[in-house]
């Protein structure tokens, strides 16, 4: 941990000089609040818990995530400066002003020699709880009379935290990112395995760098798909395929495999177990089992059409349903399209809500063998509801005409469509009605003669 | 021997030079009270003369003081207490209790605390009061009993003035005006409040038994008398131990205050706000610098401040992102700039990336929704991105709607600083329409 340590006071030495400045003087005040923010895993809560082992200061760690009430910020703060029997004399649920209290107490017993600091991880949850919270402990110093500092550690800005009629104003510091090419690899390399040399380490770092460093730079989520991959990496080396020195090739090995993972792992679709047992496997591009994929949810055969004449009602508009689903209309007639923005294309907007009727007009219509209205088919419509396929718009009590909504996505809709092996003319309906949302006005003379052509199929 | 008096100089230097740093520290952090506050003369003697009457004469009272946050109440009162409580009569007599809007969030809290500051524990015990009056009434009643003829003289502190006009019915604010009113015990009511319509928050009856006395803080320095003092809260006392150190230590002070890119520095921040904590803040940055090795204040020091002062905070955040975060942030701009500020919807934000990768780029390549959808989940979890109504879920994810929280300044700004940015990327975010 230690070169860790060092490596790290190398990277972000000009902050750390200023952080340290300010706590260089134990024995004398310190200023009161201090925020310091920065993104995922740029070391805050390491380097600060550091300096505070390293210059031995009396401190107090809270992880705000972990205190539900205040009153357990409060019994930790009191625990790690006065011990725990200070702290057992908090009453039941403690209000600021019983810790306020008895802080003074217990500190004009043992006053301090050395500035006290309580560390705040996480202080975004601290918005969530008392309003009075963060401002009071914010100027802390001035309301127990004693040297004490309070450190705000967050990944959010300050502007997030100002209360409305303003506060104390913290001290603010940036804990720097890490740049691609000296310090990420640097820390990356830390972890290489001890029967590989550390160059060949560096080589599949930046070849991993190279595929998810534009997507993510989370050091944490770097190093979990770091550990995961290495072995298939090495996989050409144990076989004797390659050398290390074959850098090209180990690439052309690894690089379709981390594309896979940027799909699955990185995505939690899939357990790091589950991945690993994968790779084990000799059987080369077998489909893994995302928990999102929709190919294997197993619905009824009328839920299909269902679902599918759902959708369609969802994102065409009403008046566009005598074109598509009649299978005579006789004449076009140019209706005033109104000129859709692309914004306001129903693709991007979201889906509509629709009656029942229009959805067992438009099933009917789709559906390719005649089907009676009976009750399992209406009854298929609630249980659609349930597996949030579709979602009720309105009312529970509205028995009349209940309005429903589609909640699947395109990909979803035409993986079903597929393995019901519907006709063609069903893909071109839904394609049809993809071309119809998203083109301009401009084009709909040739819409209106593709579609008529299509009908008289 | 000279060696032996290098060491021994480098060591009185230390010494020196840690007393300095820790009467700096007194005064910038922990906001020691000065002899004399700095252009508040007549407030002073307001105050004075007001509180004056109540712990001498028996007057009872109620005042106000209202001014932005850190325009130095709470200095002020610190400062006339002072001098109140070294008169003898004020010394022997007056009790002080001091309550807080952030402590005392509920009148019963507050009721407590009054109990616990007049030292009346024991005399209430284990008593029951129907009411807050009968309670207070009591609690007044029994500084009686010590002096036969009349009671003992309160002074009532009330910091964050504004937050107990939020309790229920405004009971603890009602009952001590009411004693104020009342000609029964000697009160003092002082309430210190950063808000200055604190008066409509006050109810009827609690406002009309309020005395409408009301004194402001609000800094009328000049830039001139603003410098003057910057160079005495820099400058060191005259009964410093080592008035060589000293000397050398105002001359530098002095010479700095007159140099051009400091005074340009301090122009900058009198501009922002006049208030003394963040003079405070920029000058403790500046000290803290000090050390043996560099013993005296350099004009860098405080540049340096400055800039750590000034900075956005956004624009280091979105220095961090990925460059498939930053593509979005870019991709939301041209939606505010194209629909003028509309909100926006994940599926929007996807359709104009989708564009530029189509048309524009070479570097970026085609990334899978999910994984476009987990870059603007972190880009969420940041607040750089806010949906419109928190509340409301049954909106899919992909359709509820967002505002971005950066300009379009910002935005064009975090480009120019950000590493290694693919020229494609910087080209489609200086083009007008997408």
């Amino acid at each position: 941990m230690s070169h860790q340590k060092s490596f790290q006071y190398a990277d972000l030495l000009s902050v750390l000089e200023r952080v340290v400045d300010i706590m260089s003087a134990p024995d004398q005040y310190s200023y009161p609040s201090v925020f310091i923010y920065g993104h995922r895993a740029t070391g805050k809560s390491h380097v600060v818990l550091s300096i505070m082992k390293d210059l031995e200061l009396p401190h107090a760690s809270v992880d705000c995530v972990e205190c539900v009430s205040s009153g357990l910020l409060f019994h930790q703060v009191l625990s790690a400066f006065f011990g725990p029997d200070a702290a057992a004399l908090l009453p039941r649920c403690p209000s600021l002003s019983d810790f306020v209290r008895l802080y003074k107490q217990m500190s004009s017993n043992s006053p301090a020699t050395q500035t006290r600091y309580i560390i705040l991880d996480r202080a975004e949850r601290m918005r969530d709880m008392d309003f009075s919270l963060l401002p009071a402990l914010l100027r802390l110093q001035e309301l127990v009379n004693d040297n004490v500092t309070v450190i705000l550690l967050s990944e959010i800005v300050w502007e997030k935290f100002r209360p409305n009629t303003g506060c104390f104003e913290p001290l603010l510091f940036h804990f720097p990112d890490y740049s691609k090419g000296k310090s990420l690899v640097q820390i990356l390399s830390w972890d290489h395995h001890p029967s590989y040399t550390p160059e060949l380490y560096a080589s599949y770092i930046n070849i991993l760098l190279g595929v998810f460093f534009s997507v993510c730079r989370d050091l944490r989520e770097l190093r979990h798909l770091a550990v995961l991959n290495f072995s298939k990496f090495c996989e050409p080396l144990e076989k004797g395929e390659a050398k290390e020195s074959d850098i090209h090739k180990l690439w052309k090995n690894i690089e379709p495999h981390l594309q896979r993972a940027m799909q699955t792992v990185y995505l939690r679709e899939v357990s790091s177990v589950q991945w690993e047992q994968q790779q084990m496997d000799e059987k080369e591009a077998t489909t893994l089992r995302v928990l999102s994929a929709h190919a294997h949810i197993e619905l009824p055969y009328y839920s299909k059409f269902l679902l599918i004449a759902a959708y369609l009602a969802s994102f065409n508009p009403a008046r566009t349903d005598r074109r598509f689903f009649l299978k005579s209309h006789g004449k076009i007639r140019k209706t005033n399209f109104l000129k859709k923005h692309e914004k306001t294309s129903n693709h991007l907007l979201g889906p509509k809500p629709f009656p029942l009727d229009r959805l067992m007009a438009i099933f009917y219509s789709v559906v390719d063998s005649r089907v009676a209205p009976t009750a399992s088919v209406f009854s298929q419509i609630s249980s659609l509801v349930t597996l949030q396929l579709l979602s009720q718009v309105g009312h529970d009590d509205q028995l009349d005409s209940p309005k429903y909504k589609c909640s699947v996505s395109l990909d979803f809709i035409l993986a079903i469509s597929r393995c019901v092996c519907v006709c063609v003319r069903l893909l071109d309906l839904l394609a049809l009605s993809l071309v119809i949302q998203s083109q301009v006005v401009r084009q709909e003379r040739s819409l209106f003669t593709a579609v008529s052509n299509l009908h008289l199929l | 021997v000279q060696d032996r008096c290098g060491c021994v100089l480098m060591m009185l230097c230390d010494g020196v030079c840690v007393q300095a740093q820790k009467l700096l520290r007194e005064r910038l952090c922990h906001q020691k009270l000065p002899d004399q506050p700095v252009g508040l003369d007549s407030q002073y003697k307001h105050l004075l003369e007001l509180l004056r009457r109540t712990a001498v004469h028996g007057e009872s009272n109620s005042v106000l003081i209202v001014g932005p946050r850190g325009s130095g109440k709470t200095m002020l009162l610190g400062c006339v207490l002072r001098e109140l409580m070294s008169l003898k009569e004020a010394q022997k007599n007056v009790l002080l209790v001091e309550l807080n809007g952030l402590l005392q969030t509920d009148d019963k809290i507050a009721l407590k605390e009054i109990t616990r500051q007049l030292h009346l524990e024991n005399v209430v015990g284990d008593k029951v009061f129907g009411s807050f009056a009968e309670n207070l009434a009591f609690l007044l009643e029994a500084l009686k009993k010590g002096d036969k003829s009349s009671s003992r003289p309160v002074l009532f502190v009330l910091d964050e003035f504004d937050l107990f006009a939020h309790h229920k019915n405004q009971t603890l604010l009602y009952n001590l005006l009411d004693v104020s009113q009342s000609a029964q015990t000697p009160v003092a009511v002082l309430g210190l409040t950063c808000r200055l319509d604190v008066l409509e928050l006050l109810e009827k009856r609690v406002k009309s038994r309020f005395s409408h006395r009301q004194i402001h803080l609000f800094s009328s320095l000049s830039f001139a008398q603003y410098l003057d003092v910057v160079r005495a809260q820099l400058s060191l006392p005259p009964d410093f131990p080592d008035p060589k150190f000293s000397d050398e230590w105002n001359h530098s002070v002095t010479k700095l205050c007159e140099d051009k890119t400091v005074e340009e520095i301090l122009r900058r921040n009198f501009n922002g706000s006049k208030d003394f904590r963040s003079l405070h803040s920029l000058l403790f940055l500046a000290v803290s610098r000090v050390s043996v090795s560099h013993s005296t204040l350099r004009e860098a020091d405080l540049i340096e401040a400055w800039r750590l002062i000034s900075v956005d905070s956004k624009a280091n955040v979105l220095h961090g992102l990925s460059i498939l975060e930053l593509c979005l942030i870019i991709a939301m701009k041209h939606l505010n700039d194209t629909y003028d500020g509309e909100p926006f919807n994940f599926q929007m934000v996807h359709n104009e990336f989708k564009k530029f990768i189509q048309r524009k780029s070479h570097s970026i390549h085609k990334f899978e929704k999910p994984v476009v959808m987990k870059a603007f989940e972190h880009l969420l979890q940041l607040e750089l991105v806010r949906p419109v109504d928190s509340g409301v879920c049954k909106v899919q994810r992909e359709y509820q709607l967002m505002r971005l929280m950066l300009e379009h300044g910002q935005v064009m700004e975090a480009l120019q600083r950000y590493p290694q940015c693919p020229t494609d990327v910087k080209q489609w975010a200086l083009s007008a329409f997408g």
